[in-house]
């Protein structure tokens, strides 16, 4: 019965282990439909590969009026959002929750914000610019687009996943979902988050810090 | 023996009668902050902060106490039709809009006002649904 007194001392050290190899290992899902698509190789076989959503080439007037398009964030991680200036409900709670996040990462020039306003007729260039200004953000990492309700609505709904829609018989006019999108470098959806739930909020604040890990490799 | 129990025991039961008489109004005021809590909570709170603290240079913060105490008689209006003007809080001008809350009763507006004007800093006190009554006769 020697060798039991090495059995405590092991197992310990597996668990320590496995914890450790557990936490190196966490990544972020990719999120979204998926396609596969086959791939021929130099010798002649094929081999199947997945295709994951990615946010497809856009282009939008910012609050400065200059395009904004996919390339302004390209080589960074951004979080997306849908909004209007004169919404009363969700988005204030969500752009504090996205304030504190970009008030984390000031230092910090790969972590962008892309927020889309869905009111078309009223926000403007010139008024996304004195809400950004008011809400305390300056410079172009945070970027407020305006875009034709068209263009802006289908990005919504086909590439970000989040539900908009102008509704007449609604208080505000538009019906719009809080979700806070998180977008890897190659444009993927790593995560969508409720921004007005502080536990999903919490949630988005980990997982930001995991994907810069990721991308870093 | 048994008389001073029974001396003691009656002394008590007027005591504590006293004590909540006194306190019938402190409890009143409590209740009102409570459930004031609760509606700021869900009208208000995505603005005006868990803490009261607006949101940037969007929506004015709930701690300027001068102002609060000064525009007291003002708040049921503001609450119920909102506001489209310009106020000065902290001598910081705020344009925005805030949206109106038709809906709430004389009460809920009494327990709002109780709830923002003792906290963040505040503390005014009771505020009654009679002077709510009285409050929105003069709404501009
Ligand atoms: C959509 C955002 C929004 C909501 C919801 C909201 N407010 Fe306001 N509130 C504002 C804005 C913006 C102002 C500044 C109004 C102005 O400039 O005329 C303001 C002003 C005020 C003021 C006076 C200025 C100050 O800071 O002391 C008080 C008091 C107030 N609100 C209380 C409330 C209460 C109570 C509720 C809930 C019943 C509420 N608000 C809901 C946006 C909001």
């Amino acid at each position: 019965m020697k060798s039991a007194r090495y059995i405590y001392p092991l197992s310990f050290l597996c668990i320590i282990l496995l914890f450790a190899a557990c936490k190196q290992s966490r990544t972020l899902p990719i999120l979204g439909p998926r396609d596969t698509k086959e791939v021929k190789n130099a010798d002649g076989t094929t081999t199947v590969d997945t295709v994951y959503k990615t946010i497809p080439a856009f282009s939008f007037l910012n609050q400065d009026s200059l395009p904004v398009t996919g390339d302004t964030f390209k080589n960074k991680i951004y979080i997306a959002d849908f909004f209007f200036t004169s919404c009363t409900t969700i988005c204030p709670t969500m752009h504090r929750n996205m304030k504190t996040i970009f008030d984390e990462y000031k230092d910090n020039p790969d972590v962008m914000f892309l927020s889309h306003t869905i009111d078309f007729k009223y926000d403007i260039p010139s008024k996304l610019k004195k809400y950004a200004t008011k809400l305390g953000v300056d410079g172009a990492r945070w970027q407020f687009a305006y875009g034709s309700k068209d263009s802006v609505y289908k990005i919504a709904e086909k590439d970000y996943l989040v539900a908009v829609m102008e509704d007449s018989t609604a208080k505000e006019n538009y019906v719009h979902q809080g979700w806070l999108v998180l977008i890897d470098k190659d444009k993927h959806i790593r995560g969508a988050y409720d921004g007005t739930n502080p536990e999903q909020v919490a949630q988005l604040k980990k997982d930001i810090p995991v994907l810069l890990a990721e991308e870093k490799k | 023996m048994r008389k001073t129990l029974l001396t003691f025991l009656t002394l008590s039961v007027i005591a504590s009668i006293i004590y909540s008489c006194q306190n019938s109004d402190e409890l009143k005021q409590q209740i009102y902050y409570t459930n004031g809590r609760d509606l700021y909570i869900k009208h208000c709170q995505n603005c005006h902060g868990a803490n009261g603290e607006g949101l940037g240079k969007l929506v004015p913060p709930l701690t300027d106490t001068v102002y609060l105490k000064q525009n007291k008689q003002k708040l049921a209006c503001l609450i119920k039709n909102g506001s489209d003007t310009t106020v000065t809080i902290h001598n910081q001008d705020y344009e925005g809009k805030m949206p109106d809350n038709a809906q709430l009763f004389d009460i809920d507006i009494a327990q709002l006002i109780v709830y923002i004007t003792n906290s963040y800093g505040n503390k005014q006190g009771m505020y009654k649904p009679e002077q709510i009554a009285e409050d929105l006769k003069n709404c501009k």
